[in-house]
């Protein structure tokens, strides 16, 4: 469903991340884990095709509206007058076709994306008066209700406590296996990304580790990554 | 009069509509850079003997396009390319005005508007041109707030946002041209800018945010020309004071309830 051969990407003129060879199957689970600056999300960028492969090529069966994705930090300016419910609701843009304005069931998914997220009374704050936490589940909600087939999500425990962290997690489970949705995402949480995701891509500036998670944990890159890991979460 | 009116509170509110998204785009620069391009256009149909609009109308929609494309790479090469565009086709425009009739009244009701320049044809061109903006808008609304709000995620999951950027020039292009001669090419942009920052002072939703804004403009402008009729002062500037006055009553209001909501916190 998507995958990379051999592809390369450069983020203003440098080569950031290479050598990437890697597929995910439908209904898998992805996790890019490696330290800051490794590429990571230069690589989500280049999947969302927001930015040409440097080199080589990248396969996707998928088209941009059945994509959700959660950026890592939006530039939204700090007066943007927004709520909650209309942040959410602009996830389903993608559905739109060529309707000029939303309809009922577009606006109930994204109550139910609200309410998943355990923010639906929330509905009609302000969008830059909430919380980093509150903002990044508003934000989750607008991917989940733009995703159909693929979720993107570049760091998505940001700003959220452990036990958020893990409901996040679980939440991520369920609405996979509910959906079918494939899943790629960037975490630092290498615990819990062993635990959850079917696949881990570790990047050094270049691919060093692609494969089952399991198998992850016993791989050299693996096991010196995991020792570390605390200390290159800092 | 009556024709003058209805244009000017159609101009109003289309201005109004477009002004949220330009200001929390940043792009408010590029109204004010457009204006001064219809002003040298203006002033280059006028010695041409041309029909304003039909001259003006091309040549704004086109520095649209181009300050897009501009300000869409590297920011500051942006500001300076609008200052550069604007100031060129200012300088045009007063030197066309200059060797075809001398500096005359003609320049001053270009510069801050006249609320008798427009003629019957002008006015039906207007009026069309006007319901046209607004029933783009309100059709692409959802699009323009996505948009608005979060490019990067607009154009990772799909949606053509340069056509919507475009439509936004476009629009905002139309508007300028259609309001510059009645408020001045100098003042019109204080009509994108102005409603929008005032009912941003108090709302909190970009629904909210527009419908107030549209109100707001269409407020001011009637109270901007009744003031001008009774205090004989140009109706442009007269509107851009009532802005003014909104503003700052809006900034108070705002402040006030900040302060009331801390009062009962404690």
């Amino acid at each position: 469903m998507l995958a990379c051969q051999d592809a390369s990407f450069a983020c203003q003129g440098v080569t950031v991340a290479a050598g990437l060879n890697f597929s995910v199957a439908p209904g898998e689970w992805l996790c890019v884990v490696g330290e800051n600056g490794s590429g990571k999300t230069t690589l989500l960028q280049g999947l969302l095709r927001l930015k040409p492969p440097h080199g080589g090529r990248v396969i996707s069966s998928l088209k941009a509206e059945e994509i959700g994705y959660l950026p890592q930090q939006t530039v939204v300016s700090r007066d943007f007058p927004a709520s909650v419910y209309e942040v959410a609701l602009s996830g389903r843009l993608n559905s739109l076709g060529l309707r000029p304005f939303y309809a009922r069931r577009d606006k109930a998914a994204a109550e139910m994306n609200l309410e998943r997220l355990g923010i639906l009374d929330l509905k009609n704050k302000c969008y830059r008066e909430l919380s980093g936490g509150q903002q990044q589940r508003v934000l989750l909600a607008r991917a989940l209700c733009a995703a159909r087939k693929l979720l993107v999500l570049d760091e998505p425990a940001t700003g959220l406590d452990p036990l958020a962290t893990l409901q996040l997690y679980r939440l991520l489970a369920e609405i996979k296996r509910e959906n079918g949705l494939t899943v790629v995402m960037v975490s630092h949480d290498i615990p819990n990304a062993l635990k959850y995701a079917d696949l881990i891509l570790h990047l050094q500036g270049r691919q060093i580790f692609f494969g089952p998670a399991a198998a992850y944990r016993d791989s050299p890159a693996g096991r010196s990554f995991i020792e570390r890991g605390p200390v290159s979460v800092l | 009069m009556l024709r003058a009116l209805v244009v000017g509170l159609l101009v109003s509110l289309c201005a109004a509509l477009l002004g949220v998204s330009l200001v929390l785009k940043r792009y408010a620069m590029i109204g004010d850079g457009l204006s001064h391009v219809g002003f040298g256009s203006l002033a280059v149909a006028t010695a041409m003997n041309a029909a304003p609009l039909t001259v003006s109308l091309p040549v704004v929609v086109l520095a649209a396009f181009l300050l897009l494309r501009i300000s869409s790479g590297s920011k500051i090469k942006g500001d300076a390319a609008i200052a550069l565009i604007s100031t060129s086709s200012l300088a045009i425009g007063v030197a066309v005005i200059s060797l075809s009739s001398g500096m005359n009244t003609d320049v001053c009701n270009y510069m801050f508007g006249s609320i008798l320049a427009m003629s019957k044809a002008d006015v039906y061109l207007s009026v069309t041109l006007a319901l046209l903006v607004l029933i783009l808008f309100l059709f692409f609304y959802h699009r323009i707030f996505a948009v608005t709000f979060d490019e990067t995620f607009a154009r990772a999951t799909g949606s053509r946002t340069g056509i919507y950027n475009m439509l936004i020039a476009l629009l905002t292009a139309l508007t300028i041209v259609l309001g510059m001669r009645m408020m001045g090419a100098l003042l019109i942009s204080s009509l994108i800018i102005f409603p929008a920052l005032t009912s941003m002072r108090v709302c909190k939703r970009f629904k909210t945010v527009t419908v107030c804004a549209a109100f707001v403009s269409l407020a001011c402008f009637l109270c901007g020309i009744i003031a001008s009729y009774f205090f004989a002062t140009p109706a442009g500037a007269s509107v851009v004071i009532m802005n003014i006055i909104a503003f700052l009553a809006f900034w108070f209001l705002n402040t006030l309830l900040l302060w009331r909501g801390r009062e009962r916190k404690k």
